[in-house]
């Protein structure tokens, strides 16, 4: 997938502006939020899961040669291959591979992230062979030839109109006077389309919410039952995974699960939670044919031993944007590639390279809320600043930007004369703003009041109001 | 082995800044895989006893939108599959996967019954399977695969009905999989392992459409679980 990520400002702008995008944020900064706290109210357990989970994560990417490789020898003894891709270019190449071997004319897909990085759908159209989204929001975005918005929520930014227009023209074989005003409606008749093409696909694809070391099994977390179609019907499953999905055991999985949906939907347990181990057997009554892992690495190893190796315990739940006043604002798309909120912003320049990303790790008002409610307790707005620090040694920020860090800096170097002009300014900015409490605008700081209101500085500096503080003792 | 294979795993220690495990920390890490430790269970799936259980499991059933009427025994299982299919105004006609604890049922006492036992055909309909354990702790069921029991038969009915014998709930998940665990002959591993398994936490949803709930999204619109209490069914 085509990064625009360095446009993040043109595209946030486009976000800012559009209405359906707006009023869809505004439910989802409410809905999210306020399901993901009933769930955590309800286990008293919680924080004391993160931690274990944070811990197994730590373990595994440790170790994760030694549980990859062992990983692929319980694949291989249950009847499934495993294939190593290095860059989305193998990974593109091992699928249509499958797929060719197989006569595919069509495939299933369920949900997956990693068939977004390796930009799969069009790698297959340009071969004649059809993808087909089966989950209903990538379903959605599939008819509007979109990429997801979100990575739990995909048609986020969607409302039902806008998808009830959809559905109309895509379906243009069915009834014209048909009732879609309720979403069951619009439910009931993806169902009605995509159950046909369960059947008529070839290869099924899926994604991997974990990979599991002790057994060989793939694992996919949905509520649909998509996933489950998707890879039961045709003759084969084909599994995408990147390398840190390896968890080691099931009791391993059943923790990290404890925390995955209560974070993602403020579910206990979501609906369908699969673990799938090889080809059918002989003697089983369904299931499909074949089985192949793919393991993506697309710069994930180069992670491992610096600053960023944390991402890399990311189990995609989407707490981090849910939560995230910035995505709430512009939506996923700004993000200008697959991932978009906070573990976007530092997944991205951790993939497809800083430079490509300039905008990403800075789209953040370092407010932390993130990290509070990440339950891998990933550190994220550190990570950004780590990003931030590597563009200014690489002189990759706005010339604007970098002049004026290089003046603040020169100052700050300077004590008594920081402190003298930063008294004289806030005193002045004070006195300016004492009438309204605020300035509607500022010289050089349009960028903030063109869309909002400056709050007036009080009159005194921080260093001021500090140093009084500790002479009243009332300081550490 | 493939050159990709090599590289990735020669970055990756590369970037851990050392070579292949050695000999004593593989067996730790093979001693941790063999004892399967687990993480902090949840204190509301522990020391609960028959009766706790399955008080936990039909409160945590409700909260998914999962039915659940308990029966003395085996035998009272084809009337509250009938009253089940009609209170809800579904046809009587059903598809049943061929397991044996479903063979253990008097199907014959509820004669207006027609059952097609074997893989469902594809069409919306209802759909019997029974389960290898419930999980109390989320009203969680596990159905795996396997000669005698279908994966297909727990997505392609519009219905799905589960016939549980009480004493195969227990109270966390890592129950569940010591449960399955037993089942196999062998340690579990991929060889062991069932090909397909399903963790069932109510019927099929999505939220997809504005993030408002709607069920029956590719899977069963309804799940309905029948809990057998007596053990002669076990």
């Amino acid at each position: 997938m085509l990064a625009t990520s360095n446009e993040f400002r043109a595209n946030a702008r486009v976000g800012l502006a559009n209405p359906t995008l707006q009023s869809a944020l505004g439910k989802m900064k409410v809905g999210f939020p306020t399901k993901r706290a009933e769930a955590v109210a309800k286990l008293p357990e919680f924080d004391a899961l993160r931690d274990q989970a944070r811990d197994i994560k730590n373990h595994v990417l440790e170790n994760i040669d030694w549980y990859l490789e062992r990983f692929e020898r319980r694949v291989n003894e249950a009847g499934g291959h495993v294939h190593w891709a290095r860059t989305p270019e193998e990974a593109r190449e091992i699928v249509l591979g499958i797929c060719r071997r197989l006569g595919a004319r069509t495939v299933t897909k369920g949900k997956s992230m990693i068939a977004e990085e390796i930009g799969l759908n069009a790698h297959l159209e340009k071969h004649a062979i059809e993808p087909v989204e089966t989950d209903l929001g990538e379903y959605i975005i599939q008819l509007r030839n979109e990429a997801p918005s979100h990575i739990i929520a995909p048609a986020v930014h969607l409302t039902k109109d806008a998808i009830e227009a959809d559905f109309r023209r895509a379906h243009s074989h069915l009834d014209a006077r048909r009732d879609l005003t309720e979403p069951q409606s619009l439910v009931a008749e993806a169902r009605g389309i995509l159950r046909k093409r369960y059947f008529e696909a070839d290869v099924g694809i899926t994604g991997a919410n974990f990979l599991v070391a002790e057994t060989g099994s793939s694992v996919i977390v949905t509520n649909e039952g998509n996933g489950d179609l998707t890879q039961l019907l045709p003759k084969a499953h084909v599994v995408l995974a990147s390398l840190e999905k390896i968890v080691p055991t099931l009791e391993d999985a059943s923790t990290i699960l404890r925390v995955l949906a209560r974070s993602a939907t403020g579910q206990e347990m979501s609906v369908y939670t699969t673990f799938s181990t090889g080809p059918k057997r002989p003697s089983d009554l369904d299931g499909p044919g074949e089985y192949h892992v793919v393991l993506l690495d697309n710069g994930r190893s180069a992670l491992l031993g610096t600053e960023f190796q944390e991402i890399l315990r990311c189990i995609r739940c989407g707490a981090c944007m849910n939560h995230c006043p910035v995505y709430g604002a512009v939506g996923g798309h700004a993000y200008g590639w697959v991932y978009p909120g906070p573990m976007g912003a530092v997944l991205t320049p951790s993939l497809i390279g800083v430079e490509n990303a300039k905008p990403l790790p800075n789209a953040s008002t370092f407010c932390g809320k993130c990290e509070s409610v990440c339950p891998m307790r990933i550190p994220l707005p550190k990570m950004m600043r780590h990003y931030r620090a590597r563009e200014w040694e690489r002189r990759l920020g706005t010339r604007v930007s970098r002049l004026a860090l290089g003046a603040w800096a020169w100052a700050a170097r300077r004590p008594a004369l920081y402190r003298f002009a930063a008294a004289r300014a806030m005193s002045a900015l004070g006195w300016l703003g004492r009438r309204h409490g605020s300035f509607f605008n500022l010289p050089l700081a349009s960028g903030w009041t063109t869309t909002r209101e400056f709050p007036a500085p009080q009159g005194r500096t921080f260093q001021d109001l500090w140093r009084e503080r500790r002479r009243a003792g009332g300081g550490r | 082995m493939s050159a990709a294979r090599d590289a990735i795993l020669g970055g990756i220690r590369r970037s851990l800044g050392r070579g292949a495990l050695d000999e004593a920390r593989v067996s730790s890490l093979e001693a941790r895989l063999a004892g399967h430790p687990r993480g902090q269970l949840p204190a509301r799936a522990q020391g609960l006893d028959r009766a706790g259980l399955l008080d936990l499991l039909e409160r945590q059933a409700k909260a998914v939108a999962c039915s659940v009427a308990r029966v003395r025994s085996a035998a009272d299982v084809p009337a509250e599959l009938a009253r089940y299919l009609k209170s809800q105004n579904l046809p009587s006609r059903v598809e049943m996967s061929p397991d044996p604890t479903l063979d253990a049922v008097p199907w014959s006492a509820a004669p207006m019954l027609e059952i097609a036992r074997g893989r469902p055909s594809g069409e919306e309909g209802v759909g019997v399977t029974s389960a290898c354990a419930a999980v109390a702790e989320t009203a969680t069921l596990m159905i795996a695969s396997g000669e005698r029991s279908p994966a297909t038969m727990n997505f392609l009915p519009d219905t799905h009905v589960v016939v549980l014998p009480a004493s195969r709930v227990v109270g966390p998940l890592e129950d569940a999989w010591d449960r399955l665990r037993a089942a196999s002959a062998a340690p579990m591993a991929a060889a062991t392992m069932p090909r397909t398994v399903n963790l069932v936490t109510g019927p099929s949803r999505t939220g997809d459409i504005e993030q408002k709930i709607e069920m029956g999204a590719h899977g069963p619109r309804r799940l309905h679980l029948i809990v057998v209490e007596d053990d002669a069914l076990a």
